[in-house]
């Protein structure tokens, strides 16, 4: 097991050197400064603002410097924001993303999970296809058209939850975003469950638990939920990662003051640094949480481990 | 099923006559196939027929509800008429989903078959590659790109999006043309003299043609959805230009005032992405022997 979690730890590693040297290079390499629009700048001012963030330099070197400063935990300055690190950003927004995130995951385990065992077991019944569509339609619709349609209802019409925005501590404000955010992952949650479960109905050990007597309900949690499972935890690194991008726009609907919103505004005001290290920070976490998964899933199924 | 086996038996059984049949047989994969023809003439012919054009400002109307005016389905808050702006939008996701498709079409399939007949250590080399972007978070991929190219510009677009949707194709084609290599066609072209280019391009990537086709139109739903996101993040297309992702920002804007800003994009995307997604599946069971 640690010679497995050692080797997937160092397979990450060439991963992030790719993510940080790519955005290095196509953002620096690209037509265009980040100085460009600012169109009144003498050629004084320009070469000063240019000193100031290193950019006179050649490109070798900036590279080696911006890996020096990442190693140091410093993304350098924002571009666009004066007065602001990069790493000052991220800091602000990355607790409202990742509570937002995992609140996310955390309601498509809980709701995703049984919806998915009652269609398996109350398979081809009301319950089941009423399940199924319902999986169906979540999975089909995006997150910036469900975000806004919940807020339509919920919000104007019903006036049950506010509309968007952000109190610090009101978990009033984050319901919607929430919901809206878990969506997909429930239904893919259920849908996972559903199939991984008939799978395991038709497995030998379980024809024999039947064959010795057991309830349903006794095979259900006593055998045949927890190889069942498996699926849907390996299903969570990637879910995260869909929740990760799903935020940027959950965030921009409801007016969430997260990293996700940094993100989309940094690209729109082309804030090199900001975006560059929003996309480190979210490499990072998206291979971390992808390397976790597999690690618990390695621990939960011993044949991964071997091949 | 016994009918139309038989009658499949008198013609012959070629895998596209075979798919036709189950095809046609699948009557919500028709509805929904003429439902996206539908849209698709409608997207192409109806702002021509409007006399409103996408672009055009109707002061007498501004935020005009569906229903009340000469605008059918109402205006928005500068009076340009939302049933044409959303057709145009339509349109526009169409061409962009169809032009990423077949680029990542190009790249993948190339890729795959490459590597997959050369084999060794380029197979390894070329599947390795696919394997590092794949773990890659490819939004932000994009992102950068649209950041730092200008924003809006189609072309960018189009390859942002296609260079991203090439690595399940190459890895889908790789493993068919491993299958397809030990076959006794193959190894006979080889037998008469065929050089590896000619083997790919004349015996090999015909006989991907199933496989993609399926993948493809699963690839356009995902390449509309991805288009829509951008644009509805406003990495995408720009004004005065209208995707189906900006028309649904500009209504959520609106919402509360507005409400068929919101409503009329957003429920032309779903219908649009359902019916690719009926269509893609209903193929996928007709082209793959294996579920039957």
């Amino acid at each position: 097991m640690l010679r497995y979690a050692l080797r997937r730890i160092a397979g990450i590693v060439p991963t992030l050197l790719v993510i940080i040297t790519v955005s290095f290079f196509v953002v620096r390499l690209a037509p265009g400064g980040p100085f460009d629009q600012e169109q009144t700048l003498g050629p004084q001012v320009r070469a000063n603002l240019d000193r100031a963030y290193g950019l006179d330099r050649p490109i070798a070197f900036q590279y080696w410097r911006y890996l020096h400063g990442l190693a140091h935990g410093d993304f350098g300055p924002s571009f666009k924001q004066h007065d602001f690190t990069v790493a000052e950003l991220i800091s602000q927004g990355l607790p409202v993303s990742g509570s937002l995130g995992l609140t996310a995951v955390l309601l498509a385990i809980l709701i995703g999970i049984p919806l998915g065992v009652a269609a398996a077991v109350w398979r081809q019944t009301t319950v089941d296809y009423g399940i199924t569509s319902l999986v169906v339609l979540g999975m089909a619709l995006p997150g910036f058209v469900t975000g806004p349609v919940l807020a339509l209802v919920f919000g104007v019409y019903l006036q049950w939850l506010p509309v968007a925005g952000w109190e610090e501590g009101a978990p009033r404000y984050f319901v919607l975003p929430a919901v809206t955010l878990a969506l997909p992952v429930i239904a893919y949650v259920a849908r996972l469950t559903r199939a991984s479960l008939l799978d395991v109905f038709r497995a030998n050990f379980i024809r024999t638990a039947r064959a010795r007597g057991l309830g349903p309900w006794r095979i259900l949690w006593g055998h045949a939920l927890r190889p069942a499972l498996l699926p849907v935890v390996s299903y969570l690194g990637p879910a995260t990662a869909f929740v990760m991008t799903g935020s940027l726009v959950v965030e921009t609907v409801f007016g969430l003051p997260g990293t996700g919103r940094y993100l989309v505004q940094g690209a729109i005001n082309r804030d090199y640094t900001l975006v560059m290290g929003m996309v480190i920070v979210y490499g990072t976490l998206v291979l971390l949480l992808n390397l976790i998964a597999d690690l618990v899933y390695g621990w939960l199924d011993p044949r991964v481990r071997h091949e | 099923m016994n009918e139309v086996a038989l009658s499949d038996i008198r013609r012959s059984r070629g895998l596209w006559s075979d798919a036709a049949a189950r095809i046609t047989r699948n009557r919500v994969a028709v509805v929904a196939a003429s439902v996206i023809l539908l849209l698709a003439v409608l997207a192409l012919s109806g702002p021509v027929f409007s006399p409103y054009t996408y672009d055009a400002l109707d002061w007498q109307h501004l935020a005009a509800a569906p229903f009340t005016t000469s605008h059918w389905l109402g205006t928005d808050r500068l009076g340009r008429d939302l049933l044409v702006r959303t057709l145009c939008g339509v349109r526009i996701s169409l061409l962009i989903s169809l032009v990423a498709t077949a680029i990542s079409l190009a790249i993948g399939v190339t890729w795959g078959a490459v590597a997959g007949y050369v084999g060794g250590r380029t197979d390894e080399l070329m599947m390795r590659f696919v394997d590092v972007l794949y773990s890659l978070p490819y939004l932000f991929i994009v992102i950068i790109l649209t950041t730092v190219f200008s924003r809006g510009s189609l072309p960018v677009l189009f390859c942002a999006i296609g260079a991203v949707g090439w690595l399940t194709t190459a890895r889908i084609v790789r493993g068919q043309t491993l299958a397809l290599k030990r076959r006794e066609f193959i190894e006979a072209a080889h037998a008469g003299g065929l050089g590896t280019a000619a083997i790919l391009l004349r015996h090999i990537i015909p006989n991907l043609i199933g496989p993609v086709v399926v993948y493809a139109t699963l690839t356009i739903p995902q390449m509309i959805l991805f288009e829509s996101f951008l644009s509805f993040l406003g990495l995408g297309v720009q004004e005065p230009l209208a995707s189906l992702g900006s028309l649904i920002n500009d209504g959520t804007q609106e919402m509360q005032s507005a409400p068929w800003m919101l409503l009329v994009p957003a429920g032309f995307l779903v219908v649009l992405l359902m019916c690719f997604n009926v269509v893609g599946d209903a193929l996928r069971d007709a082209l793959d022997p294996r579920d039957r």
